[in-house]
């Protein structure tokens, strides 16, 4: 039997037993069955992605049913493994699993376990489904499962009205996207008279030059193909544009978001971009489309995290921000370092998420880190855990001993890429790329010098005061202003033992992942054998770009780090001067360059206002008045006036008799 | 099986069932009601079990010559199957729904369903013309009766506008079809079908079948006899309504103005399509701003009877597959939305969307199953919704890429209204509490949601059992059809001529 079967179907079956199961079935079945079953995923993904890696394996389909057949348009289910499906199986199981432990500590107090372990569960499904499409259909299918369970795991706290609002900002948003990306494969099957990712992308070079009318005006072909797929994309992974659900998508559970929000779910545009590669190839206009948007969320999204207090909401904006740098990367060619870094990423991003969440969980849900502060001796683990990530996204490492934490290999080959690849657009990414690294440096160090450096600035929080007050009870309630050391007598604990192995185990990844796996990512083209496009000669290029260029990374991320230490933990009265400075400035990027605004504005508010228009106007005003109620008017008019006319008396009917008579001969007669 | 009368059986049982209700007590009634339908289920089954896949186009076909051509003449094809199987199956919820929420003529109500019944499967089967119109048009009654007897406050107001509505269409196809019947010396389906009308009067008569059909469906403008309609009915009448009487002007369509006037409707092709583009934004959005569920439920209707017409006018098999999958597909998901609507009526004796809230908490089945369903009504890939709204959409793009991208707008929206919907009745805090008191459903709802869910299910991920038994019908329709095809507005052109690739690609083009 395929193992592949079992790494999908697993996690659907624990799925389905739990959440149809629920309280009947009580929380340990629940969560033993769904983390089992992930485990068990884990420990059968490995063996495939290293025998990949070991240059032994082979791409294999395998056929699980049949789905639909219209004339020429047919897809089946069909299961795909390669290179690609290799590396995403295991990010996806690998996390996945981790999570589900994690959150057997971090939901410990929830009523509603297993719907919350199910839907987890009910991701990994959906996100196993959509890496190992075989055809651009059951890729949409992923695609919208991962929306689903995406859009109830932001609302699962269904009673906050703040988490519905998010949940279903979050899946409408992706609809947006969905509505190109479901163009997109008409357009393909118009084109290439198939839905099959292999048949399409053979065919997809004798396609470039070609042209195509849509929506009216004339385009090349691959270009408009390749435009609407990516605006799928831009959906999913959060682009610019399409990048307001994701930071309102913290309102889920934390392990959620760093389930579903940064190792894997918002990674799937890219991972479509890289699948479909030799389609990109043929547009040199869409890959410079893909080249722009990406480093234009790369910059918007780190700027916006400079100035976030939301623990989450920085490292959501830093979220989107590296994915931008994954999609320049795939824009200027280099497909491989982006799935580098998109697998790079899911460990050191998974492993921020979930330390934030252990810091959280420490802080009794106090998010802002304003209120944070010194928690370094408190809860060490998670601290070390969390500087780790900090080390692996900012890039730290040697460029002479080739040897750095995980974004270090990653960043630093994309960045080297975009430079490499000669092209105008690649050029732009690159500078941008630099100073967006800058920033990443800043956000982040500025995040562990917050939460964990510094004097405890804990008595400010409410939701401290709650959990001290809760704890003193009633009449204690004097004593908790005699701390003046900031703490309000507040002792937060270092997390649970299965929130801390996730930590330590991702730790692992975010430290060795880049070191380990970059000969075989970056320099292999039998690793990836053809299931990206590999650019030989980029990657050759690449080794090539000056000194300067190798070294910008590094110099950009020693500033940031600087800057992160002078401003807060060096002056801490600086970031305010600043931000009295260029007052402006800040509430411009503060307020997320007031996108959700815009947006409010332009679509949301019009189109209820336009509904009510319609409803009212158009259907009562209009068609109900003209037409029925307009009918029964004339009935009721033209029967009131027939009623006149029957008066009864004799005369009157014999004076009608006679008109009609007169009138009838003189028209016989005429 | 070909011998025995296996229609009349299905067009008796139910009339001997609706007289038998009659007669007998309340309890009784019910109890004759739910046997019957579930007979006639089990007949259903029967049917398409034994129907030949690949076979004759027209099977089970009877045929009785009565008086001046007029033909007793049933038989059905693939198509007719697959209506008559969703019929047959959504009656027997039907009946459960109205077990007890029905308690004054009980058994005058249980005769209006299964004559209901009697007449819809009738519709399916018919291959006279006038035994066609005279179900067609008697199926209006029990409809009829059923808003104006046992519908809300407003239920004079709402059948006088259904009726209204429905019979104006009607009397300009009768005319049609007596024109029809001179002019081919027929009133065979099966032979006008394949009977060439002269361009010109097709013109007229696919204007007559549309005015019809369009009322029927229902389309944008003439659609606002279904929101009232579903408002004042009663929950089983809102669920046969947008089940299946919503699809006799889909089946029409595809019966009629299709194979038998293929140049008018190429002609009238961008009518249909304006219609539909219009009904899919225009209605979404009112949807978006409704505070009865039920005409929120109504409007999406609407919007989802669009895609069916666009895509029965695309003139290709994705196309014609597709509708007929959203049909069978809204049929199932509009009836179980509106039973899920019924459930907390039942309890709570209100439509309004503010008068409920945090219902996750305290009947978390009914959530589920209402999130599977809205999820269906969206079009999650996976569900019935998707398959049939994709290839309808792929049809269409071979036709034209504005009015695909126009239609999808569908289904953003969708998720917007629908989303809205389900939040401000599941979700949220239990602001209420009789609301909060609600128990979760009982065993008489899960038998009436759980099959509903599996059928869903069962169509979006394994639709072949549904496509198989249609497909050589559609081949035939599209076969018909292909004279009058028009042309897409893609205009795909290859860069420079290669040798091998690009002759097999012109070729491709060229059914474009």
């Amino acid at each position: 039997m395929n193992s592949i079967l079992f790494i999908v179907f697993l996690p659907l079956l624990a799925a389905i037993v739990a959440g149809l199961g629920n309280r009947m079935l009580g929380s340990t079945i629940a969560k033993l069955l769904t983390t089992g079953a992930l485990f068990a995923s884990c420990a059968l993904s490995w063996p495939i992605f290293l025998s990949f890696v070991a240059g032994d394996a082979a791409a294999s389909v395998t056929p699980v049913m049949t789905w639909v057949q219209s004339g020429s348009l047919s897809f089946n289910w069909e299961l795909r493994v390669d290179t690609l499906t290799a590396v995403m199986l295991v990010v996806i199981t690998t996390v996945s699993a981790l999570v589900h432990l994690y959150s057997w500590g971090y939901m410990d107090e929830d009523p509603d376990q297993p719907r919350f372990f199910a839907y987890l569960s009910l991701f990994t499904f959906a996100m196993l489904m959509l890496v190992t499409a075989n055809n651009l259909v059951q890729m949409f299918f992923g695609w919208e499962g991962v929306g689903l369970a995406s859009y109830l795991l932001i609302g699962f706290w269904y009673r906050k009205p703040s988490a519905n609002a998010a949940a279903i900002k979050a899946f409408v948003v992706n609809r947006v996207g969905d509505l190109g990306f479901m163009l997109g494969i008409f357009g393909t099957w118009l084109v290439f008279d198939t839905v099959s990712i292999p048949e399409i992308l053979a065919a997809a070079p004798s396609m470039a030059g070609s042209t195509i009318t849509f929506l009216g005006s004339r385009w090349d072909t691959m270009t408009i193909l390749c435009c609407l797929l990516f605006i799928g994309a831009m959906g999913k992974s959060a682009q610019l544009g399409l990048h307001t659900w994701l930071p309102d998508a913290m309102e889920g559970p934390t392990p959620v978001s760093a389930l579903i929000h940064a190792a894997t779910m918002v990674t799937a545009g890219v991972f479509m971009v890289c699948r479909l590669s030799p389609m990109f190839e043929t547009s040199p206009v869409a890959q410079a489309f893909v080249t722009f948007v990406g480093a234009a969320t790369c910059f918007f999204a780190a700027t916006v995290g400079t100035t976030q207090w939301d623990i989450k909401r920085v490292i959501a904006y830093s979220t989107c921000s590296q994915l931008g740098y994954m999609f320049f990367a795939a824009g200027v060619g280099a497909y491989n370092a982006a799935m580098f870094h998109l697998f790079t990423h899911a460990f050191f991003k998974a492993l921020l998420f979930l330390g934030a969440g252990s810091v959280i969980h420490a802080m009794h849900h106090e998010q802002d880190m304003r209120f944070y502060g010194g928690l370094r001796k408190h809860i060490p683990l998670t601290f070390w855990a969390m500087t780790a990530g900090t080390l692996a996204i900012t890039g730290v490492g040697i460029y002479w001993l080739h040897a750095g934490f995980a974004g270090f290999h990653s960043k630093d080959a994309i960045l080297e890429a975009a430079f490499a690849s000669g092209s105008e657009h690649g050029q732009f990414a690159f500078w941008v790329g630099v100073v967006a690294a800058l920033m990443t440096s800043f956000y982040s160090w500025r995040l562990v010098f917050l939460t964990f450096f510094g004097k405890p600035r804990w008595n400010q929080s409410e939701h401290i005061q709650h959990a001290v007050h809760d704890a003193n009870g009633h009449d204690d309630l004097g004593h908790g202003h005699g701390h003046d050391d900031g703490t309000a007598g507040y002792h937060p604990h270092e997390s649970p033992v299965s929130m801390l192995i996730p930590l330590v185990v991702l730790s692992i990844g975010a430290v060795f992942a880049g070191f380990v796996f970059s000969p075989a990512f970056l320099e292999s083209e039998h690793f990836w054998n053809g299931a990206v496009f590999y650019d030989e000669h980029l990657m050759h290029a690449m080794h090539g770009v000056p000194l300067w260029v190798k070294l910008s990374a590094t110099v950009v991320m020693l500033l940031g780090l600087f800057t992160a230490w002078y401003a807060y933990i060096r002056n801490p009265g600086f970031p305010a001067k600043f931000v009295e400075q260029f007052g402006a400035l800040h509430r411009f990027v503060f307020n997320k360059w007031y996108f959700d605004e815009l947006y409010n504005f332009l679509f949301v508010r019009p189109a209820f206002w336009i509904g009510r228009v319609l409803w009212n106007q158009g259907d009562g005003g209009i068609i109900d008045r003209f037409g029925p109620n307009g009918a029964a008017w004339v009935v009721v008019q033209g029967s009131r006036a027939a009623q006149k006319l029957q008066t009864g008396y004799l005369y009157s009917y014999a004076l009608v008799m006679l008109l009609g008579l007169v009138g009838a001969l003189t028209w016989v007669l005429a | 099986m070909d011998s025995f009368p296996i229609l009349s059986l299905m067009l008796a049982v139910p009339l001997l069932g609706a007289l038998g209700c009659l007669f007998v007590s309340a309890p009784a009634a019910r109890t004759i009601a739910l046997v019957t339908t579930l007979a006639e289920f089990a007949l259903g089954i029967v049917l398409w079990a034994n129907y030949d896949i690949g076979g004759a186009q027209w099977q089970f076909t009877e045929r009785l010559p009565l008086f001046a051509g007029f033909k007793y003449a049933l038989g059905i094809d693939g198509i007719a199957l697959m209506l008559i199987v969703l019929t047959v199956f959504l009656m027997p919820i039907c009946i459960g729904a109205s077990w007890k929420s029905i308690d004054k003529r009980v058994g005058e109500y249980m005769a209006a369903f299964l004559l209901m019944e009697a007449l819809m499967i009738g519709v399916f089967t018919a291959q006279d013309l006038f035994l066609f119109y005279i179900m067609f048009e008697a199926g209006l009654i029990p409809m009829y009766l059923i808003i104006g007897v046992w519908g809300g406050a407003d239920r004079i107001y709402a059948s006088y506008k259904f009726f209204l509505y429905t019979l104006l269409g009607s009397v300009l196809m009768l005319i049609a079809m007596m024109w029809m019947a001179n002019d081919a010396g027929t009133t065979d389906i099966p032979t006008l079908m394949a009977y060439d009308f002269a361009p010109q009067a097709q013109k007229w008569l696919w204007l007559a079948f549309f005015a019809s059909f369009a009322v029927k469906m229902p389309m944008w403008p003439v659609h606002t006899w279904l929101p009232d309609a579903h408002v004042q009915a009663p929950t089983a009448g809102s669920v046969i309504l947008a089940g299946v009487l919503l699809k006799m002007g889909g089946y029409g369509f595809i019966r009629f103005s299709l194979p038998m006037f293929p140049e008018a409707s190429a002609q009238f092709a961008w009518l249909v399509f304006t219609l539909s583009m219009i009904a899919v934004v225009y209605t979404s959005l009112v949807a978006l701003v409704q505070h009865d569920m039920k005409k929120l439920i109504a409007y999406s209707s609407v919007a989802h009877m669009g895609i069916v017409t666009v895509g029965l006018f695309t003139f290709n098999a994705q196309g014609l597959e597709g509708a007929m999958i959203v049909m069978l597909s809204h049929g199932l998901v509009a009836a179980a939305l509106f039973l899920g609507v019924g459930v907390i009526y039942d309890r709570l004796h209100t439509r309004e969307i503010d008068r409920y809230g945090g219902l996750a908490t305290n009947m978390p089945y009914y959530a589920l199953f209402l999130m599977l369903f809205t999820m269906a009504s969206v079009g999650l890939p996976g569900t019935s919704g998707f398959v049939g709204e994709f290839l309808s959409l792929a049809g269409i793009y071979k036709v034209s890429s504005l009015v695909t991208a126009v239609s999808a707008t569908g289904i953003i929206l969708g998720a917007a209204y629908m989303l809205y919907l389900y939040r401000r009745v599941v979700f949220g805090v239990q602001k209420h509490a009789d609301t909060a008191a609600m128990p979760d459903l009982d065993l008489r709802e899960w038998l009436m949601m759980a099959p509903i869910a599996a059928a869903v299910l069962w169509m979006g991920i394994y639709p072949e059992s549904f496509l198989s038994p249609m497909r050589a019908d559609i081949a035939a329709l599209n076969a018909r059809l292909a004279r009058a095809r028009p042309d897409g507005d893609a205009h795909f052109k290859l860069a420079a001529p290669k040798p091998a690739a690009a002759a097999e690609h012109d070729a491709h083009e060229d059914t474009h």
